[in-house]
């Protein structure tokens, strides 16, 4: 008997993954969460049926949310990351000394304490002394906030489900009062290939710009998401991540990475025209 | 936690199951609705889905009549009436517009008087141009920092009682827009001491009987009919509602033959079908799903409040003298301390923050809560309110708030309506009758109804509000420069 995962990623568009056990399955307050091993991406996880993470890719996602803006500034010293329940992107932040406090607010209690289970590889670090877990919904936790981070990750799922009030103007504003004055926000920003992804990228995206300095997308290669090309939203009340970041710094911190690197640092901003023309005329 | 027991069976759902079976039975439509199932019209099946074109049919043996239920439509409405308490029930599938009309002129009929708030909906002004009854207006309290009008004193419904012994109903709203009610336990026993009818628009007030945080639904309390309007509150689909009636008083085969006069003949049985189910989903997950709301809009209370500038009301907020009871499912939230409007917030919500609230006046919005709701979306709403008070706010506004004198009605409403009519310029209308309507927001109480007699205090007062740009509705001249009044002979 074979046993197959299957995303639609498209209403005509199939991604499957052979799936050699699974690993677990319940539904929590907020959605369906199944873990599964595979020979060809081993661990990953997917929530109300779409893939959030797994060990094979899942270095492409979290090097790149976090270490396009720690270079880019290296004072940070506060970071607040909405969602990220597998704990990946806090992995990561911990990898800088310099980082003081990271608030990490996940809706759902159970994505991290199954992540905790299964997916050691992510959320190995969310027991440093310098990380904080509040569970609950991150559109409130920024409520009335001011000037209390320097960098805020948003790592959410997409907008459809628990994820859709952080991509909310709404947020996005509370989230410009939170940051400091040299703020960085960081947000998953959908992909330019399919059309529905597309749509959620435009709309994020024409809220973002609004509000912030600088507002530019970058883009990754994630292998196991819709069409594989992803992006993130770069927003910022002082720094142009171009100009203003001072790579050279970055690379005598002397950290390794499998994704990241400084010239790709500049280069994930270089769009394709069809992804850049979409972004120009929202 | 319920307040009366259930007499009948509330697993049944009669309507439902005579409409399942006549779908699983596939018979062969040689009847209308002429796209047959939804086999004739691919687009709006395309649409809709094909379980939806095939419940739209029409009336057949099996599945009742509305004009003259016997069989599964009367026993749905039986139990409907239960989950009430009330000895019957009506489904209404034209809007609870057509409920509250069928409602006054079950009450009262050609030159009767019945005693009524003034700020009643247009529908029920409608209704007494329908019904030929003349209103005797009771005027709300107001309370002047908010802008609003809430519930009628026990007191002031005594002077008109006393002004207009020979009234032969009284209309009460419960509860109002905002969620306010009356003392009505006390008007319903001292209008009945005066043998007045006594009926209730209880249009945002169907989830009443579902919960004790609520107030007391007007049937439990002895009203003799009340529209009730399942879809706002209750969760029954857009344009069903109920007419529920208290023996005695008003009889039963009066009350159908009133609501034949206007009600369609064709009634969908969607619309019907969504009102049996959710009568079951009422009375088996009322208490669970209104336990949820009444915290949700506890918290978001508590939240707003936090936001300097913002009053999100509660039963306090009001006068007592006539806020006898609040709907707490009803989030108003006077929004003058951040130096908005009302409805600048209601526009900034839906055009920067894609939420739809349900109004905006001059000082407030109000939100509704029911039994879609969740954290995540009230969450959004709180949030928004916190981003727009930190980007949008300015110097409060002092919104200075101006009475008007009462006026006296020459003609019923009817009269009024029917009879000839001409334009004239607004400032010689003076000692004219009116032909039309003229409301202003706020605070949305009627300044002029068709049959009124116009006072030189009145035209001042149109013309000053409309030099302060207030919402000016109900005349056909969209500027208020001209009126319709009544032509002398």
């Amino acid at each position: 008997m074979e046993l197959w995962y299957t995303e639609e990623h498209t209403d005509n568009v199939r991604f499957s993954i052979k799936v050699k056990e699974q690993l677990h399955s319940e539904k929590s307050d907020f959605q369906q969460i199944d873990f599964f091993d595979s020979n060809e991406f081993g661990r990953f996880f997917t929530l109300d049926g779409l893939m959030m993470v797994n060990e094979k890719d899942e270095f492409a996602y979290h090097d790149m949310i976090v270490h396009v803006s720690m270079a880019t500034n290296p004072n940070i010293k506060n970071v607040l990351v909405i969602g990220g329940g597998d704990g990946g992107t806090v992995r990561e932040l911990t990898r800088y000394s310099s980082i003081e406090k990271i608030d990490m607010v996940e809706i759902d209690e159970r994505v991290v304490r199954l992540s905790q289970e299964y997916l050691p590889i992510t959320a190995s670090k969310l027991d440093d002394p310098r990380v904080s877990l509040y569970f609950e919904d991150g559109v409130a936790f920024v409520d009335g906030l001011e000037k209390a981070y320097d960098l805020i990750l948003v790592d959410s799922t997409d907008p459809i489900g628990p994820g859709e009030g952080l991509f909310s103007k709404a947020f996005y504003d509370n989230c410009y009062r939170a940051l400091t004055d040299e703020g960085i926000l960081v947000n998953q920003h959908e992909s330019p290939y399919y059309e529905r992804d597309a749509k959620e990228m435009k709309r994020s995206h024409s809220k973002i710009k609004k509000l912030f300095k600088v507002s530019k997308v970058y883009q990754f290669h994630m292998p196991t998401y819709p069409s594989g090309h992803w992006l993130f939203g770069f927003a910022s009340k002082k720094y142009d991540p171009l100009k203003d970041a001072d790579l050279e710094a970055w690379n005598k911190l002397g950290l390794k990475t499998k994704y990241y690197n400084t010239n790709i640092h500049i280069g994930c901003f270089m769009l394709p025209t069809f992804a850049q023309d979409m972004l120009d005329e929202v | 936690m319920r307040r009366h027991d259930y007499q009948l069976d509330h697993t049944r759902l009669p309507l439902y199951n005579a409409l399942q079976d006549h779908i699983d039975s596939r018979v062969i439509p040689f009847d209308v609705p002429g796209h047959k199932r939804g086999r004739g019209n691919q687009y709006l099946t395309e649409f809709l889905g094909k379980s939806v074109m095939a419940a739209d049919v029409n009336s057949m043996k099996p599945l009742d009549f509305i004009c003259n239920p016997i069989s599964v439509i009367k026993e749905a409405e039986d139990l409907m009436a239960d989950a009430y308490g009330a000895d019957e029930a009506f489904f209404i599938v034209n809007g609870t517009s057509q409920a509250v009309q069928s409602m006054v002129m079950s009450a009262v009929s050609e030159g009767d008087t019945i005693i009524m708030p003034r700020n009643v909906h247009k529908s029920v002004i409608n209704a007494l141009i329908l019904s030929g009854a003349i209103p005797h207006y009771v005027y709300p309290h107001i309370e002047e920092d908010y802008g609003m009008v809430t519930g009628m004193s026990l007191e002031d419904v005594k002077k008109a009682i006393d002004q207009a012994p020979h009234a032969k109903a009284i209309f009460v709203i419960n509860p109002t827009y905002y969620g306010v009610v009356s003392d009505l336990e006390s008007i319903i026993k001292l209008a009945h001491e005066h043998d007045m009818h006594v009926i209730v628009d209880e249009a945002h007030g169907a989830h009443f009987p579902f919960h004790d945080a609520f107030p007391y639904s007007a049937i439990a309390l002895g009203a003799d009919m009340v529209a009730s309007s399942l879809h706002k509150t209750g969760g029954s689909l857009t344009q069903s509602s109920v007419l529920l009636l208290n023996n005695g008083r008003i009889k039963r085969n009066h009350v159908k033959t009133i609501i034949n006069l206007t009600q369609t003949t064709s009634a969908s049985y969607i619309l019907m079908t969504s009102l049996d189910l959710t009568r079951k989903y009422l009375v088996d997950e009322g208490e669970k799903v209104f336990d949820k709301v009444v915290s949700l809009a506890k918290n978001a209370r508590d939240k707003i409040n936090q936001i300097d500038g913002l009053t999100a009301f509660d039963i306090d907020s009001f006068s007592k003298k006539a806020c006898y009871g609040f709907d707490t499912a009803k989030l108003g939230i006077n929004v003058t301390g951040i130096g908005l409007t009302g409805l600048n917030v209601y526009e900034i919500l839906r055009d920067d923050y894609n939420i739809q609230i349900e109004m905006g006046d001059a000082h407030n919005i109000l939100a509704i809560l029911s039994i879609g709701d969740s954290d995540k979306e009230v969450n959004q709403l709180v949030s928004a309110l916190f981003a727009i008070s930190n980007n949008y706010r300015k110097e409060p506004l002092k919104l200075e708030f101006k009475h008007f004198s009462a006026t006296d009605v020459k003609l019923s409403p009817r009269q009024a309506f029917y009879s000839e009519m001409e334009r004239l310029d607004l400032k010689d209308s003076v000692g004219r009758i009116s032909g039309e309507f003229v409301m202003i927001y706020p605070p949305g109480i009627p300044i002029l109804a068709p049959g009124e007699f116009i006072t030189s205090e009145i035209v001042a007062y149109i013309e000053l509000l409309k030099k302060e740009n207030g919402t000016l509705s109900g005349l056909e001249d969209t500027n208020g420069d001209y009126i319709y009044c009544i032509k002398e002979v």
